[in-house]
């Protein structure tokens, strides 16, 4: 079945933004995301300055779906980090549950650091994105429950 | 898949173009990149190949405004059309909130269609969803071709049910927001739903 949809609190927001802040500091990284597998982003911190977040989460995503395809191809369930090295910038990937934590750093750091410090958090970030779903599961009102045509339309003048 | 997030107050839906190898999947969305102001679009990103065949995808994220308070964002994927990329297809599905099946209008192009639509159906069950019941629009494209097969025939042949039907050209964009419009319109019909 198709997961379901993701509702972020502000709550939750600003606590998985905290976590991402400590480990851009402890991983000394430039930019840390968490990204859903479909490629959506759900919050990032750090030197964005003009860096086009929305299409590195959608080809994050896109990287880490043709690589699992190449797990399955091979009789592994998926890989759960990948690694891309550059010259100055490199990124590091990690696949937790539905979500990816990506961690782009520099010369500053380095991969070992940055997958040591991301292996640390994930437990965190996997308990939280459980609250988030078990919390979606509650018999709440959907808050666009009263959207009308006339606002929709409106979108298209 | 809808993110909606309380925090940015956003909502992120994603809508894919499918349909058979150059029936005017990129074509539609460069469109909607050309025609949509730059402070409303990000980049149009396309891996493609070196003779712009689209290898894995074409992606562009589009805000169309705001609606009760939240931002509306829409993610526009296209998937490779040739045959031999269907594990691709399979991926860019995941997560879709609506489909725009774009189809070819010249006669020989019809077996084409079929097929495709086919491998759409096929491979959306694959990810658990239902064409029947998922929000999603038939394009019939290139309409100012010399060989083109009456609208109501390819409608005949390709109808699922009682999906919106837009007659396009989108080398010249005539079409390309109505079916876009007609898309994004069942996907925020169905936020009221969920």
């Amino acid at each position: 079945m198709p997961d379901m949809p993701i509702l972020l609190r502000e709550r939750q927001y600003h606590e998985i933004k905290a976590v991402l802040d400590r480990l851009r500091m402890d991983s000394v990284s430039r930019v840390v995301f968490l990204v859903d597998k479909d490629g959506q982003e759900i919050a990032v911190q750090g030197e964005v300055g003009d860096l086009d977040t929305t299409s590195l989460a959608s080809l994050a995503a896109g990287n880490v779906a043709a690589t699992g395809g190449m797990a399955q191809l091979i009789g592994e369930k998926e890989f759960p980090t990948l690694s891309h090295e550059g010259e100055r910038e490199s990124i590091h990937i990690s696949v937790i549950g539905r979500l990816l934590l990506i961690v782009v750093f520099d010369e500053r750091s380095t991969l070992g650091l940055v997958k040591l410090r991301s292996k640390q958090v994930c437990h965190q970030l996997l308990a939280m994105i459980d609250e988030i779903t078990r919390a979606q599961s509650s018999d709440e009102e959907s808050p666009f429950a009263e959207i009308t045509d006339e606002d929709i339309d409106s979108l298209f003048k | 898949m809808t993110f909606i997030n309380y925090a940015s107050r956003e909502i992120n839906c994603k809508i894919v173009y499918y349909g058979p190898g150059l029936c005017g999947k990129t074509t539609n969305l460069q469109h909607i990149f050309e025609a949509t102001a730059p402070q409303s679009r990000g980049k149009l990103i396309s891996l493609a190949t070196e003779t712009d065949r689209t290898l894995f995808f074409d992606f562009m994220p589009l805000e169309l405004g705001t609606v009760r308070g939240f931002k509306t964002r829409f993610h526009l994927y296209t998937v490779p059309g040739q045959v031999f990329y269907d594990a691709s297809r399979k991926l860019i599905l995941k997560g879709v909130d609506g489909v725009v099946f774009v189809a070819d209008s010249q006669e020989e192009r019809m077996d084409a269609n079929v097929e495709s639509l086919y491998n759409l159906e096929e491979n959306l069950k694959a990810q658990g969803y239902d064409l029947m019941k998922i929000p999603y629009v038939l394009q019939l494209n290139k309409r100012d071709l010399p060989n083109v097969i009456p609208a109501a025939d390819i409608a005949a042949e390709l109808l699922r049910r009682d999906e919106p039907v837009v007659e396009a050209v989108a080398s010249t964009g005539a079409g390309v927001f109505d079916t876009l419009k007609a898309v994004a319109k069942q996907v925020l019909t169905e936020l009221r739903k969920s």
